[in-house]
């Protein structure tokens, strides 16, 4: 496996800038020669498919969604980060940068965070310019809020919708795009798989969800934006169409899986009430700013949170670390949870939560004050628990939030299949181990708007153009793969709803190979997720036909693919015999409980090569280095 | 808890469907409508039924997918809220429930209870964009924008896009919706340069895609899940008497040489 | 002249000219009922009831510059075109919207829509029927189960509202016109944008406050004459005299 970053040469600041004047482009009189396909539409989809178009690119965009503004990009509430230094609080590219290789626990590559962060302040800027209603001051000017882990101010926002502001910012530039006859959007349409010929994709086999035809499309290059995995967990803060497939068929096609382990565990998300919860509700990591987190001291404390006096709170965030308190990262917050929880001090009816307060800040800050930047999420908590967080403390437990890994891709956002090219969360580049607050958006844009439309032209301009249609026996073959694959789920004599085995998958995934994780566990579940697939494979009953609007058959779909994942996952958790960032190793810890890297063995991203269903994957090393941040032991005690 | 649904029950866009019944039993109160539907579609597929088909994604009322018309009411009984977010608590024990999908001729029914929204896409495509190229931009420091100004925007573009103005109105009109969208760019200083051509355009979609009109009832404002203000449908109105009454279809026809 | 014609191809556009045709019309409703309030005045100095000395100003507006009858033409011709183009306008948009949605609600639970808003197409239909039997009862003459004299206002309006169903008839209509004025005024408003946030209490005020202002302002004269509160039309001397209940 081709394991080559094509890391630009120079001092890492101008690294973005070189590889701008030296990569080859493709010229606006040929551009419109090229197809490219983009399957997905949330941030990343949306804002490469629209640039990409606007440059005279064809573009045909997929979406499993009804419409490309239903991708779950939608859904992220806090905000973004860019290192505008508006604040006047010593914030630069460097500290962005900083910050973002330290909450990754120096675990992704420096030239693609370095871009990450230089690009920010551009991703401001087109957003503004498309009519994104930022929070302003009172003199007009863009506000800011802090988020957690970091020193200064730099994170934008639009109320707690920033995500749908973004996105909405990305899907009018794309609708323009569509109306002009540049993109060809394919709106309830799922990928099936993906078509290779001599080693290079060259296009996608789908299904139209609503009158289940299968086609094929060809295309110069295959983009996948795709989103993350973490709906393996079954229950997770992802939406219930977020999935696996995509990336799981490139990667079964060839295409190397960088560090599947590393999944980002969000620490405030409402507990879940039952069995048939269907998912789990974060609430923004903004509520820390202002919340303190604490537990009573006494386990199976039964009292009313207010009736529980100050000396008999356990602030186990506070206490264990003075410097950022409850704004420690999400890894830190999260475990700490799940450690006080296991210690019997957990709240709630599942004994799985810890109180997030707001008493102490209203009475500093005044209700009103708090009311302006929390109200709506108040309400929000209070319609789905049924308390009021004004009155009670919330009750929030950590949840599966966002997924680190991903296809790996060169600087170019290339995989490791030629003409493949995987953005946002799809791929694994920016975060490392773990992801720093409010970048997600941001890597999904920077992605989009600045890095795919112009390193894409790199690839282009090598090979010439329409080589290969959708008449090519390649796509007939995988037409038939698709078919063949649909009919034999539907022909499973059993009776069981496919919920049943995502449930029990989730359930494993997050015991096993969840918050923390050990050999031993990891081992058990390797046997245990084969023959859940088995089972999965004889009993589940996938009712209806293959030739209509089927939602059962969308999910036995998905599911099978997480089925096989799942085990992929699990082999790198155990294979990265460490701790680092979120993948946290019960064998690898501090005496206080904090990771313990070792960078020794384990400063490499983990690529691992597909050999079967069922089979030990291959797993290869891309080795890290690190020349503008030297290695440091991540501490947000002191 | 138990209850008894009235469910519409359609094969796809050419069958005329009907209601059928179902039992649902033994759900908790905290769980949320979908989730009783999810339990419903279980059972059915346990004893050889077909689960019913109904859209749904986030499951925290920001996707706008959900869609379903619950007693007669757009999203359900409780007010600013989605289906998704909708709690059985919110129902009487052993209640009889009718869930039907969006009723409109722009919105053609899918499946059972899931409909095709793409009018409102095209609504968008229309115009409801600010012609930018991906690329170096100013700062947004550089044009100021008062506050207060932002936040209505923020307001009306918080709007999203599940279509429930749209099947509450009695006359199934579109107007919250487009007002929500012209609005939004027609009060920030970006979306200025295309603002008449804009409202022109997006409503001239809306009526090509045969939503109906508007008769103040102001029903689409009380069932809206995001609670968005029929102030914004004045705005458009305005807006559109302006473009289409006052302003010079061609700017630079005082300019030409005589 | 085009940017108007095709303003009326839109649905919003339509219903503009159903909001500026409904305000034109509430307009004359107003002036119309101050008018008969005019009943309440005492007679000028020829002893002839104030009601009618307006009537006659009526049809000699405009003298010197027009003749008699030109200005009052004018005026009716503006009405008519306008209540026309209300009323076919309303026609068009209804089928319009009876085409949106061609599946209905099994029950469609009504939140925030107010019986007047409604009740328009009902209040609105009642009241172009009153209109016409109005008109042919009080302009025309043509259907006079009292006496009905050309010029003499008050003593028409006397006679007529003796009579407890014609009262009864006149009540149930103009209730009829208050609703449709409580919510058309407003709704106007919002159809051509004039509404905002800081004026809309004061819009809705103003539709609430037109509606009973016409309500009272026409019914209020009629009342108090079946009462026998107002004075009979022989006190006011003897041009409009009428004898066996028919004119002379």
């Amino acid at each position: 496996m081709d394991l080559d970053a094509k890391i630009p040469e120079g001092p890492i600041a101008d690294k973005w800038t070189r590889h701008i004047d030296e990569i080859r482009l493709v010229g606006p009189r040929n551009r419109s020669h090229y197809r490219v396909i983009i399957v997905g539409s949330g941030l990343a989809g949306a804002s490469a498919a629209s640039s990409m178009a606007a440059m005279g690119y064809k573009v045909d965009c997929f979406c499993f969604q009804d419409s490309p503004r239903r991708a779950h990009s939608i859904a992220a509430q806090g905000g973004i980060n860019a290192a505008k230094n508006y604040r006047n609080d010593g914030d630069s590219i460097h500290r962005l940068f900083y910050d973002t290789q330290k909450g990754g626990d120096f675990r992704s590559r420096e030239a693609n965070v370095w871009r990450l962060a230089e690009l920010s302040t551009a991703i401001i800027d087109q957003a503004a310019a498309q009519g994104v209603p930022f929070a302003r001051e009172y003199g007009g000017m863009l506000a800011n809020r802090s988020f957690g882990g970091v020193l200064v101010e730099r994170t934008f926002y639009c109320r707690g919708e920033t995500g749908q502001q973004l996105l909405l910012g990305a899907n009018s530039a794309l609708a323009k795009e569509i109306a002009a006859g540049h993109v060809n959007m394919h709106t309830r349409t799922e990928l099936l798989d993906i078509v290779v010929v001599e080693g290079r994709a060259r296009g996608i086999v789908v299904r139209d969800l609503v009158t289940g035809a299968i086609s094929s499309h060809a295309a110069d290059a295959v983009v996948l934006a795709s989103g993350g995995y973490t709906n393996v967990f079954n229950l997770s803060t992802n939406a219930r169409g977020c999935n696996v497939t995509a990336t799981w068929r490139a990667h079964k096609r060839g295409a190397g899986f960088a560090n599947p382990c590393y999944v980002q565990i969000h620490p405030t998300a409402i507990p879940a009430a039952g069995e048939h919860q269907s998912k789990l509700t974060l609430m923004s990591e903004s509520l820390r700013n202002d919340g303190r987190i604490w537990v009573p001291k006494k386990s199976g404390d039964e009292r009313k949170p207010s009736e529980i006096p100050e000396e008999e709170r356990y602030y186990y965030l506070e206490e264990r670390y003075p410097r950022f308190g409850n704004l420690v990262p999400r890894d830190v917050a999260s475990r700490n949870a799940k450690d006080v929880c296991d210690k019997g001090m957990g709240v709630g009816p599942t004994g799985q939560g810890v109180y997030l307060d707001f008493r102490d800040a209203i009475s500093e800050k005044g209700a009103e004050v708090i009311e302006t930047r929390y109200g709506n999420l108040f309400d929000m908590y209070e319609r789905i628990a049924s308390d009021n967080p004004r009155e009670t403390p919330m009750r929030i437990f950590p949840a599966p939030h966002y997924a680190m890994g991903g296809l790996w891709v060169d600087y170019n956002l290339m995989t490791t299949m030629p003409g493949l090219f995987a953005i946002g969360e799809a791929n694994f580049s920016d975060h490392g181990a773990n992801r720093l607050g409010a970048s997600s958006m941001m890597q999904c844009l920077a992605d989009g708007y600045f890095v795919i439309p112009i390193t894409i032209g790199d690839y282009l301009s090598r090979h010439p153009s329409s080589e290969i249609g959708a008449d090519h026996s390649a796509f007939r073959d995988a037409e038939k793969e698709v078919h063949e694959r649909t009919e034999r789920l539907l022909a499973i004599p059993g009776n069981q709803p496919v919920e049943v085995f995502h449930r029990e998958l989730g359930k494993l995934m997050i015991d096993e190979c969840g918050i923390s994780r050990n050999a031993e566990g990891l081992q058990d579940a390797l046997k245990k997720i084969p023959e859940l697939r088995d089972r999965f494979w004889r009993e589940v009953r996938v009712p209806g036909s293959g030739g209509q609007f089927n939602q059962s058959l969308e999910h036995a779909g998905r599911l099978a693919d997480f089925l096989e994942f799942a085990e992929l996952m699990c082999h790198d958790a155990l294979d990265r015999d460490e701790s680092c960032g979120c993948h946290f190793r019960d064998e690898h810890q501090t005496e206080d409980g904090e990771t313990l890297r070792n960078d020794e063995d384990f400063a490499f991203v983990s690529v691992w090569e597909h050999r079967g269903v069922g089979e030990q994957p291959i797993r290869h090393k891309e080795p890290l280095k690190f020349e503008a941040l030297p290695l440091a032991q991540r501490n947000y005690k002191t | 808890m138990k209850f008894k649904l009235e469910i519409w029950r359609q094969q796809n866009g050419q069958d005329t469907g009907a209601f059928v019944t179902h039992e649902v039993d033994d759900v908790s109160p905290d769980t949320s409508f979908l989730e009783m539907l999810d339990i419903l579609n279980e059972n059915l597929t346990q004893t050889g039924g077909e689960p019913i088909a109904f859209d749904s994604d986030c499951r925290e009322g920001i996707c706008g997918m959900c869609s379903l018309v619950i007693n007669g009411e757009a999203h359900g009984p409780k007010r600013a809220t989605t289906t998704c977010q909708l709690y059985m608590r919110h129902f009487p024990d052993g209640a009889s429930i009718t869930v039907e999908p969006w009723r409109s001729g722009a919105f053609p029914v899918v499946r059972d209870l899931a409909v095709d929204r793409s009018a409102f896409d095209r609504i968008m495509r229309a115009g409801g964009y600010v012609t930018v190229h991906s690329g170096p931009k100013p700062d947004p420091n550089d044009v100021p924008v008062n506050p207060e100004i932002s936040e209505k925007a923020l307001d009306a573009s918080t709007c999203i896009g599940c279509g429930a103005c749209v099947a509450a109105c009695p006359n199934g009109a579109a107007m919250l919706y487009t007002a929500a969208k012209v609005s939004h760019l027609s009060l920030l200083p970006q979306g200025q340069p295309e603002r008449y051509e804009r409202v022109q355009k997006m409503v001239n979609q809306m009526e090509k895609e045969g939503f109906g009109s508007c008769r103040n009832y102001g029903e689409c404002e009380a069932q809206c899940p995001k609670s968005i203000s029929i102030d914004f449908i004045g705005h458009m109105n305005r807006e559109l008497l302006r473009a289409t009454v006052v302003e010079p279809d061609d700017l630079r026809g005082d300019m030409k040489t005589q | 002249m085009s940017r108007i014609v095709k303003f009326y191809g839109s649905i919003i556009g339509k219903k503009a000219v159903v909001a500026v045709t409904g305000l034109m019309l509430l307009g004359f409703l107003i002036l119309h009922s101050i008018g008969n309030l005019k009943g309440f005045l005492p007679p000028n100095s020829a002893g002839e009831p104030d009601i009618d000395v307006y009537a006659h100003f009526l049809t000699v507006m405009g003298e010197p510059l027009l003749p008699d009858m030109v200005a009052l033409w004018a005026i009716r011709i503006i009405l008519l075109v306008a209540l026309t183009l209300h009323v076919v306008t309303v026609s068009k948009l209804a089928a319009h919207n009876r085409r949106a949605r061609p599946v209905a609600y099994r029950n469609h639970k009504h939140v925030a829509a107010s019986l007047p808003a409604r009740w328009m197409f009902v209040t609105g239909g009642i009241i172009l029927t009153f209109l016409i039997i109005h008109l042919l009862q009080f302009t025309t003459g043509t259907i006079d189960p009292t006496p009905i004299v050309y010029g003499c206002v008050y003593s028409n309006l006397y006679y007529a509202f003796q009579k407890w169903w014609i009262l009864l008839f006149y009540i149930g209509a103009l209730s009829m016109v208050g609703l449709h004025v409580f919510h058309g005024a407003w709704s106007a408003f919002q159809t051509l944008g004039i509404d905002n946030p800081d004026r809309n209490r004061k819009l809705r005020g103003f539709a609430l406050g037109a509606a009973a202002f016409l309500v009272i302002g026409f019914l209020s004269l009629p009342t108090l004459m079946y009462f026998d509160v107002m004075k009979h039309p022989n006190a006011y001397g003897e041009s409009c005299v009428v004898s066996d209940g028919r004119a002379e």
